[in-house]
C-alpha cells in the first residue's frame, strides 16, 4: 500500500478507481459524440465501450437498443448519452443495493462466506468483523478454510485486528465440523455474529460444492434457520464466468448476497450490472482496497455515474 | 455439446449450402457470431477487434471442401488464427543467467503467485535438479510469508527466513544476497498483489524489479478474468517487462479469453497454466486446448472431425439437447456408450480430451474399460423399447429376462439401472452448467471424473493426508473407490 494511497477517503479512492477503469469508456464516447451522429457505426462502437466494462454482450445489446429507440438519428451530446447510460444502469442497481441486517435476536446471526479461490474471502470477513464490531456487536470468526497453506493464520491475524475470537481447529479437519464448533460455541458466547470462512473453491469442482452444501447443513442440526446470509465474494476483475459461479453457488448453498471486491483496481465491474439482471441478488458491498476500512456500501448512483464518468 | 460457436455458424450457414467458396458477405454474418463467441469468452473487445479482421481476410474465397460444412470451414480457420495467436509451442521458464537466477512473480491481488510460485519451485526442482530458493517480499497481505514458508516445506524446497520490519525491497536484496552465498541455482521472488493503477506500488515493483535484475518476471494471472485482463498484462508489461505468464485456475470452466487478450497485447508467452490448488497442478501451455475452449467447444477440430466420420453430428446435438432439458434414458445411454466404443474405444476418446493423463490412469486403475462397456451395451440391447424409454417399468421378472437375454446378473442390471438414474441426475446439473462436461457422461461418471478443459486432477487432498477412499463413484458399476477429498 503506497502511503498517498492510504491518505485518500474512500470516496475518492472509489471514485478514482472506477473513473480510472471508466477513462476509456469516457473518452470513447467523448470522440464518438462530438464527431457524428448517433448512426449504426456509433451504437456499434457505444456497444464495444460497455462490453469492455464486462457488462456482457446481452446487457449492451440491450442497453444500446433503448437508447437507440429513444435517440436514435438525432444529434446528441455525449453527455446526454452518459447520462442515459447511467441512469439505465442505476434503476437496474436500485433494487440490489441492501447492506446485510444483523438481526439482534438471533444470537449468533451465522454469515457464511464462500467463493472462487482468491476472490477476497478473508479479508471481506476482517472489514465485515471491524464494521460490526464498531457498531457495538461482538462478533465471532470461523476459520472454516482447513486447506490452504496458511489460511488460518491469516484469518487468526484478522482476528488480532479487529479483536475478535477466532474459532480454529487443525489444518486439514473437515471444515463442517470447524463450522460445527464454532455455531455452539457462539451460542454458548452470546455472540452476536458468527462469520465463517470457507476455503476457496471453483463452482465446477462438483466434490468441492458437495463439501460446502455439508457445512451448510452441518450447521442447520443446530440451527435449522442458519447460515442467515450465505454471500459469495466475487473478485471485481471477474469476466463472464461470473454467471456460472452465481448460479452454481447458489443453486449449492442458497447464496442470499454478493460482495464484490477489488473495485479499487483498474477492472470496471460492469458485471454487478448483468447479475443484477439475472439474478437480482442483494450487493451488499464493495471492496475498494487491502485495508481494514476498505468495504463500503454499495451505492448504484455513484457506481452506474463513476462507470460512464460522471461526477 | 459441440455448443456456441458451432451452433450459431450453423444457422448462419443454413442458407449457403451448395456454394463453392466463401463470398465476403456469408464471412461477414460468420464474423459476427465468432465475434459475438469470443466476447462472451472473454477477449477483450479490442483483441476480438484485430483477430477478426485477420480471419476475414484469410476466409473470403476459400473453397468449401465436400466433406466439411461452411460452417466448420470457418471454425477451422478461427481455429487455426487462434492457435497461432496463442503461441505454437511450449514454453518453459529460461534459466540463461549467472546463478542465483532471479525469478520474479507479479500480478494482482489473489491471483495465485504465492501457489505458482512453489508450483514452478517445484518442477524446477524435481524435473529440472536445481537448487531452488524462494523468497517472500509480500509485507502486506497477513500470513503470506507464511503461506509461502509453509509451502516451501511441502515441496522440501528452502525459503528465506523471514524478519520483521522489512519492506519488499530489503527483503529483495536480502534475498539475492543469501541465495548467492548459499549457491542457489535459482531464487524465485514473490511478491505482494498490486492493482495497476496504484503508482505507488507499480514503482515499487519497478525498484524491485531493477535491482534484482530478474531472468524471468511473470505475470500470474486468473484465467476467469474479464476484460481487464488486456488493462493488467499492458500495465504491468510497460512497467517491468513481462517475459512470461501464468494462467491459473484453469481448472475451472472459464472459456479463458484472458490467454488470447493478454498474450496479443504484451507478445510475451504462457508458460504454463495452473489447473488445481495443489503444487503438481502445473501444466504446458497447450494452445489448440486453449483456442477450443475459448470457442466453448474442447479440443474442436480433432473432436469435431472423429464425431463427423463415425456419428452423425446431429445424433450427438441431440442427445446434448436431451442432456439439457435433464432426459437420459436407456437410449441415450446405448448411442453414448455406443459412440465411444466407435470413436475407438475409451482411449481414443480420452485421447482427444485435453488434460485427461490423470483420468486415464484413475480410470484405468479402477477397472473401467472397453469390456465392461461392452457388456454394458449388451444389457441395453436384450431390453425391449419401451423399458429402454421408461428404465421404471424394469421390474424383477422384467431384469431377469434381460440378464439372460444378455448373458449378465441381475445385480449388473441394478447397477445400470443406477447409474441411469445417477447419469439423468447429473445431466440435469450438468445441463445447467453447459459446457463439455456433458462429455463426462460418455464415461457413466458422475463428479469426480470430467475431461474438463486442462484439468490435471480433481482431487485437492491436503498435503500429508493419505487418500482417503471417498464414496463410491456414481454410475460405474464395480468401481473401486475414488478418493473424493480434497
Ligand atoms: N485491491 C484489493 N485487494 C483486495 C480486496 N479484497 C481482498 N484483496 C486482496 O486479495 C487477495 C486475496 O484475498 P483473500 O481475502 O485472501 O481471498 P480469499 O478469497 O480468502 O482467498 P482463498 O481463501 O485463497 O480462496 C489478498 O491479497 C487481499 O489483500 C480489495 O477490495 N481490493
Ligand atoms: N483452483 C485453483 N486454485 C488456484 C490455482 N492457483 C492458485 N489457486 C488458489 O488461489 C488462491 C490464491 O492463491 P495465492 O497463491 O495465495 O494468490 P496470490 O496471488 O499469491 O495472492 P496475494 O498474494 O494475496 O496477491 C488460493 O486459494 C490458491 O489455492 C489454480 O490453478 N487452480
Ligand atoms: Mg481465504
Ligand atoms: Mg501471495
Amino acid at each position: 500500500m503506497s502511503s498517498d494511497n492510504i491518505q485518500k477517503s474512500w470516496f475518492s479512492r472509489l471514485k478514482e478507481g472506477l473513473s480510472a477503469s471508466s477513462n476509456k469508456v469516457v473518452s470513447g464516447i467523448t470522440g464518438i459524440f462530438t464527431e457524428k451522429q448517433l448512426d449504426e457505426e456509433t451504437l456499434e462502437q457505444l456497444e464495444d465501450l460497455l462490453i469492455s466494462s464486462d457488462l456482457g454482450v446481452n446487457v449492451a445489446n440491450r442497453l444500446i437498443k433503448t437508447l437507440s429507440e429513444h435517440k436514435f438519428d438525432k444529434q446528441v451530446s455525449d453527455r446526454e448519452v452518459r447520462e442515459t447510460f447511467a441512469k439505465d444502469i442505476e434503476l437496474i442497481l436500485e433494487p440490489v443495493a441492501k447492506p446485510i441486517l444483523i438481526e439482534q435476536s438471533l444470537k449468533p446471526h451465522v454469515i457464511l462466506v464462500c467463493g472462487v479461490n482468491g476472490s477476497g474471502k478473508t479479508t471481506t470477513i476482517g472489514k465485515l468483523a471491524q464494521q460490526w464490531k464498531a457498531e457495538g456487536k461482538s462478533v465471532c470468526l470461523a476459520a472454516g478454510d482447513t486447506f490452504r497453506a496458511a489460511a488460518i493464520e491469516q484469518l487468526k491475524v484478522w482476528g488480532e485486528r479487529t479483536q475478535t475470537p477466532v474459532i480454529i481447529q487443525p489444518q486439514g479437519t473437515d471444515p463442517a465440523a470447524v463450522a460445527y464448533d464454532a455455531v455452539k460455541k457462539s451460542i454458548d458466547d452470546n455472540h452476536d455474529v458468527l462469520i465463517i470462512d470457507t476455503a476457496g473453491r471453483l463452482q465446477n469442482r462438483a466434490e468441492l460444492m458437495d463439501e460446502l452444501a455439508k457445512i451448510v447443513r452441518v450447521i442447520q442440526k443446530t440451527l435449522p434457520e442458519a447460515p442467515h446470509n450465505c454471500l459469495l465474494v466475487l473478485d471485481g476483475t471477474v469476466g463472464q464466468n461470473a454467471h456460472s459461479q452465481v448460479a452454481t453457488f447458489k443453486e449449492m448453498v442458497n447464496v442470499t448476497g454478493l460482495i464484490v471486491t477489488k473495485l479499487d483496481g483498474s477492472a470496471r465491474g460492469g458485471i454487478i450490472v448483468a447479475l443484477a439482471e439475472k439474478f437480482a441478488l442483494p450487493v451488499h458491498a464493495v471492496g475498494v482496497g487491502e485495508a481494514i476500512e476498505d468495504l463500503r456500501a454499495f451505492d448504484p448512483k455513484i457506481f452506474a455515474q463513476s462507470l460512464m464518468g460522471l461526477d | 455439446m459441440f455448443d456456441a460457436l458451432s451452433d450459431r455458424l450453423g444457422n448462419v450457414f443454413d442458407r449457403l449450402k451448395g456454394k463453392g467458396s466463401l463470398s465476403e458477405s456469408d464471412v461477414n454474418a460468420a464474423m459476427r457470431e465468432v465475434r459475438i463467441a469470443l466476447l462472451e469468452a472473454d477477449v477483450a473487445v479490442e483483441v476480438v477487434k484485430s483477430f477478426i479482421d485477420g480471419v476475414r481476410e484469410r476466409a473470403v474465397g476459400q473453397e468449401v471442401t465436400k466433406s466439411v460444412t461452411p460452417g466448420q470451414q470457418v471454425i477451422k480457420i478461427v481455429n487455426d488464427n487462434l492457435i497461432g495467436m496463442l503461441g505454437k509451442e511450449a514454453a518453459w521458464i529460461e534459466l540463461n543467467a549467472v546463478p542465483p537466477v532471479p525469478i520474479l512473480m507479479i500480478g494482482l491481488q489473489g491471483s495465485g503467485k504465492t501457489t505458482t510460485a512453489a508450483k514452478i519451485a517445484s518442477r524446477l526442482t524435481r524435473r529440472d535438479k536445481k537448487k531452488v530458493m524462494m523468497a517472500s517480499l509480500d509485507v502486506t497481505r497477513p500470513a503470506a510469508r507464511e503461506q509461502l514458508r509453509v509451502l516451501g516445506e511441502q515441496i522440501d524446497v528452502s525459503t528465506l527466513p523471514m524478519a520483521e520490519g522489512e519492506t519488499a525491497v530489503s527483503i529483495a536484496k536480502r534475498a539475492m544476497a543469501a541465495s548467492r552465498l548459499q549457491g542457489y541455482d535459482v531464487v524465485i521472488l514473490d511478491t505482494a498483489g498490486r492493482v495497476t493503477i496504484d503508482q505507488g506500488l507499480m514503482d515499487e515493483i519497478k525498484q524491485i524489479s531493477e535491482i534484482t535484475n530478474p531472468a524471468e518476471k511473470i505475470l500470474v494471472a486468473d484465467a476467469l478474468t474479464g476484460q481487464d485482463a488486456v488493462t493488467t498484462a499492458k500495465n504491468f508489461h510497460q512497467n517491468v517487462g513481462v517475459t512470461g505468464i501464468v494462467l491459473t485456475r484453469m481448472d475451472g470452466d472459464s472459456r479463458g479469453g484472458a490467454a488470447l487478450s493478454m498474450r496479443s497485447v504484451t507478445g510475451v508467452p504462457i508458460k504454463a497454466v495452473g489447473t488445481g490448488e495443489k503444487l503438481e497442478n502445473l501444466e504446458d501451455f497447450h494452445p489448440e486446448r486453449v483456442a477450443g475452449r475459448i470457442l466453448g467447444m474442447g479440443d474442436v477440430v480433432s473432436l469435431v472431425e472423429k464425431a463427423a466420420e463415425t456419428i452423425e453430428v446431429k445424433e450427438a446435438e441431440k442427445i446434448a439437447l436431451k442432456m439439457q432439458k435433464g432426459q437420459f434414458d436407456f437410449n441415450d445411454m446405448l448411442t453414448q456408450l455406443q459412440q465411444v466404443s466407435k470413436m475407438g474405444g475409451l482411449g481414443g476418446v480420452l485421447a482427444m480430451l485435453p488434460g485427461v493423463g490423470k483420468l486415464q490412469k484413475q480410470m484405468a486403475s479402477a477397472g473401467v474399460d472397453d469390456k465392461s462397456i461392452a457388456r454394458q451395451v449388451a444389457i441395453i440391447q436384450s431390453m425391449t423399447a419401451q423399458e429402454r424409454k421408461s428404465p421404471k417399468l424394469l421390474n424383477a421378472s422384467r431384469k431377469r429376462r434381460v440378464a439372460s437375454g444378455s448373458g449378465t446378473t441381475a445385480q449388473e442390471i441394478n447397477r445400470l439401472l443406477k447409474q441411469q438414474m445417477e447419469m439423468a441426475r447429473m445431466m440435469k446439473k450438468v445441463g445447467k452448467m453447459g459446457g463439455l462436461k456433458g462429455l463426462g457422461s460418455l464415461f457413466g461418471g458422475g463428479d469426480p471424473i470430467q475431461p474438463d478443459l486442462g484439468q490435471g486432477s480433481n482431487l485437492r487432498i491436503p498435503e500429508g493426508l493419505i487418500n482417503q477412499p471417498g464414496q463410491n463413484f456414481p454410475g460405474l458399476p464395480g468401481l473401486p473407490k475414488f478418493p473424493t477429498k480434497r
